[in-house]
């Protein structure tokens, strides 16, 4: 019975990892002060997909998981944004 | 080879897939209320802007980094576990929970805000308001609500690997369940951290 | 319940006995059976519903019941036959029944979450039951839930939406443990490629399963929040969209139809080499047919809303990966037929049942392109044309796979053999009840009868009587099938290990299987579907 991978996340690592969630969080508030217009989503969303990002792979240990999981995750992703691609083909065009 | 006849403790690749595909489920649970919103947000822009200055975005940025640091406090009781240090441990744990609190005490606060001024769903002033703040206060209370649920099952979870650190169940070599515990917490993380920009940061 | 006699050895049936043995046990096996057995009493249930439908629909008008009864019937009818029998059926039972030993395994990843689930489905099938019969009338919104009636309506809508929401959450944790099973579980030496096509078909159905139901559980809480809290998403009166309800529903339920009918396709996939004694044609295809079939199954789901006002452009897009999504399964019927060209084919029950699989849901198939079509679409859609065509695909295609799977995988269950000539009469009367009954429907769907309707114009009248007729000829089938099974567990001729002459992992073990499946661990060293010595019957 296999027992865990060999990774241990030192303490620093974990709060390198806070650290840059809360620089980044800190950004998107100050992101919105400037009007963007259009744009206002497409920031806030990119960099909450990197804050996600970081968690999936620091946190949730993903960096050091094998290559399977990480593809089914990404898988995941993938399909969620093609399902909302589709919903607003008809959205966008009615 | 089913190893639950011959040991009490799952294999703990097997047991992390698992948990991995029950947390797909737990994306696309709240995938159907993304799509909502994204179908209104485009419909209803800039109802939603003004919807949104209803929303205290002070207390949604503290929530924000509560749960950042409860995610740090989380990951860091399994690098502890993992050292063979099961009271720093729990400790951490202790303090993930104590954020958790935090969080649901503020959500108390926001939510009891709303309601006190009848800014509810059903209510007799949301049917005053503009279509599109109606839909941007539903998708609030629903995603909020959903959200908030899954905090309390979090800490259940939480409450659960410490009572298993503290009879030894969960130790060095087997720490499955407090792996996966931590995982469900960082799912509750992720989500906020998609929930706050689209609901308090769009003004 | 079983054989204790000192000549019997030990097996799943006999190690334990007792009722609490059964319903505590997380034995693979028995949980596959309670699988059976209570899907097998719902299905009869609203196979009986169904009867009364068509009993009402002998006549014009009012016959045996109001229109507000009918309206409530097939709701629940559908609600059962969707939710409760078709989408869990063939991966719960024989699935769940068989997925360890042919992939070499002793149990699932997780067996006591499989018992578990079990018991998730049963309150999820009880308060299915509960919404007809509690205070305030049985739902009559259609299994499909749409709003605004179902916002609107008086009725048991809200357990009723509660009742799909649990049976979701079980359909939700098997998906879950089949796609750990077959990741971390299979034997040594079984590769990906290595592993026999029923397991593949249940890999692509799991996944479905996982990604595809949340998308549900959280519409019918939307619902719910709609009745409750007038939450207004799909209330335009409140600046919702009701069309935005059905692309949700929809996102989960057109991928629900590729959980019941995958599973189906892998148990043909099963028979026909056995009954033809050669290897699979085209095994590679047919797996990477399961695999394109489960990921496009996604893209298609406004094909169900045509007519609802969707874009334009939506409705070409969904239309052209309507005829995509159908390429994969032709391929599959293309290999089916290839595998019985040159073999030594023994027409024997599961056979039969595979071949009229082939020969319905081929119809099903083509009259859902017909479907796909946008022009075509406007003529047939809510007509009975379409209840005609899923009927075909779900009854004659899922159904029809779960009725050749029973009677392919009874001996190694039970260790007994039915009665072959009645369960070939029992098929040919189903096979021609279930085309009377099903085949008038496609014709007075063309000709205007619409769906959901107690009552018509008397021009369909001739229609409806024969696929009444045929109703009634189908419940002898069925009868006829089901006895047959029933009365030969313990009376039937002992069966032998492996009375069909197969190859892969289950017919290597005894009938019934021992209660660890395997007394040694196998070891895989060749791909499956090698018939070193095909059985002729000369031979």
């Amino acid at each position: 019975m296999k027992n865990h991978d060999n990774h241990i996340s030192s303490y620093s690592l974990n709060l390198t990892v806070l650290l840059t969630l809360l620089i980044l969080t800190t950004i998107s508030i100050l992101a919105i002060k400037f009007y963007l217009g259009a744009f206002t989503v497409a920031i806030a969303l990119i960099i909450a997909s990197v804050k996600a990002g970081i968690v999936l792979t620091y946190f949730m240990h993903l960096k050091f998981e094998n290559l399977l999981l990480r593809l089914m995750v990404m898988g995941v992703f993938l399909l969620f944004a093609i399902v909302i691609v589709i919903t607003f083909i008809d959205y966008y065009f009615r | 080879m089913s190893t639950t006849e011959h040991s009490e403790y799952i294999d703990s690749d097997t047991g992390k897939l698992g948990m991995w595909l029950f947390l797909f489920t737990e994306l696309f649970l709240f995938g159907g209320l993304f799509i909502v919103y994204a179908v209104m947000r485009s419909k209803y822009s800039n109802d939603f802007h003004q919807a949104a200055l209803e929303l205290n975005a002070f207390i949604g940025a503290t929530n924000t980094v509560v749960l950042l640091v409860s995610s740090m406090t989380v990951a860091m009781s399994l690098t502890a576990i993992q050292q063979n240090r099961p009271n720093l441990a729990i400790g951490l744990l202790l303090i993930t929970l104590i954020l958790a609190g935090v969080f649901m005490m503020n959500k108390y606060f926001e939510w009891g805000h709303k309601f006190s001024l009848h800014l509810y769903p059903g209510s007799d002033v949301m049917k005053t308001l503009p279509h599109g703040e109606i839909m941007f206060f539903g998708l609030y209370f629903m995603m909020t609500g959903l959200h908030a649920i899954h905090v309390i099952i979090g800490g259940v979870l939480l409450i659960i690997v410490i009572f298993k650190l503290k009879s030894g169940k969960i130790n060095q070599e087997h720490y499955l369940l407090h792996e996966n515990g931590a995982l469900y917490w960082h799912l509750v993380d992720l989500i906020w951290i998609f929930l706050f920009p689209l609901l308090y940061l769009i003004t | 319940m079983n054989d204790t006699s000192p000549t019997v050895p030990l097996n799943y049936l006999n190690h334990k006995t007792g009722l609490w043995s059964w319903l505590s046990s997380t034995d693979h096996k028995r949980i596959g059976l309670l699988y059976l057995y209570s899907i097998t009493i719902f299905f009869c249930t609203a196979a009986v519903l169904g009867l009364l439908m068509k009993i009402e629909k002998i006549a014009p008008g009012e016959t045996i019941m109001n229109a507000q009864t009918y309206n409530g019937i097939f709701t629940i009818h559908g609600i059962i036959m969707i939710f409760i029998v078709v989408i869990p059926g063939l991966a719960a039972v024989f699935g769940n029944f068989f997925l360890p030993i042919m992939i070499g395994a002793k149990d699932v990843a997780f067996p006591k979450l499989n018992l578990f689930s079990w018991y998730v489905y049963i309150g999820g099938a009880m308060l299915g039951l509960y919404s007809q019969f509690a205070n305030g009338h049985s739902p009559d919104t259609g299994w499909t839930f749409y709003v605004p009636y179902s916002a609107e309506a008086s009725s048991n809508v809200v357990i009723a939406l509660t009742a799909a929401f649990v049976l979701g959450f079980a359909s939700i944790l098997t998906g879950l443990n089949f796609i750990v099973t077959i990741h971390r579980m299979r034997a040594p030496g079984m590769t990906w490629f290595r592993m026999p096509l029923f397991p593949w078909s249940l890999y692509a159905t799991a996944w479905i399963q996982i990604l595809a139901t949340p998308i549900i559980g959280i519409t019918l809480l939307m619902v719910i929040a709609e009745r409750t809290l007038q939450i207004g998403f799909f209330d335009p009166a409140l600046g919702g969209d009701p069309i935005l309800y059905q692309h949700l529903f929809w996102i989960y339920s057109h991928p629900a139809v590729y959980v019941m009918i995958l599973p189906a396709m892998g148990v043909v996939s099963e028979i026909f080499p056995t009954f033809s004694q050669k290897p699979i044609f085209g095994y590679m295809p047919i797996v990477f047919s399961s695999l394109a079939i489960a990921l496009v199954g996604y893209f298609v789901w406004g094909h169900h809303m045509f007519t609802s006002g969707m874009s334009y452009q939506a409705r070409w897009f969904f239309s052209l990966l309507t005829f995509i999504v159908a390429i994969p399964s032709a391929i599959k019927v293309f290999n089916w037929l290839s595998t019985m060209y040159g073999g030594s084919v023994d027409l024997k029950p599961p056979l039969l049942y595979a071949i009229s699989f082939i020969f319905l849901f081929t119809i099903g198939g083509f009259t859902g392109l017909t479907l796909g079509s946008l022009a075509t679409n406007i003529q047939t859609h809510n007509t009975d044309f379409v209840v005609a065509h899923f009927h075909y695909i779900i009854f004659g295609g899922m159904g029809f796979g779960f009725f050749a799977g029973i009677h392919y995988w009874y001996p190694k269950i039970y260790g007994r053999m039915y009665n072959i000539r009645w369960a070939n009469i029992a098929w040919g009367i189903l096979f021609a009840g279930f085309n009377i009954l099903y085949f008038p429907m496609f014709i007075i769907g063309l000709q205007g009868m619409p769906r959901r309707y107690f009552d018509y114009d008397p021009k369909f009248q001739t229609g409806q009587i024969i696929s009444s007729i045929g109703a009634f000829i189908l419940i002898i089938g069925l009868i006829g099938m089901i006895s047959n099974l029933i009365y030969h567990r313990r009376r039937g001729a002992i069966a032998p290990a492996n009375p069909w002459h197969g190859v892969t992992l289950e017919w290597q073990i005894p009938s019934p299987p021992p209660h660890e499946n395997f007394d040694e661990v196998p070891v895989i060293t060749r791909e499956p579907y090698i018939f070193d010595h095909p059985y002729t019957k000369s031979n």
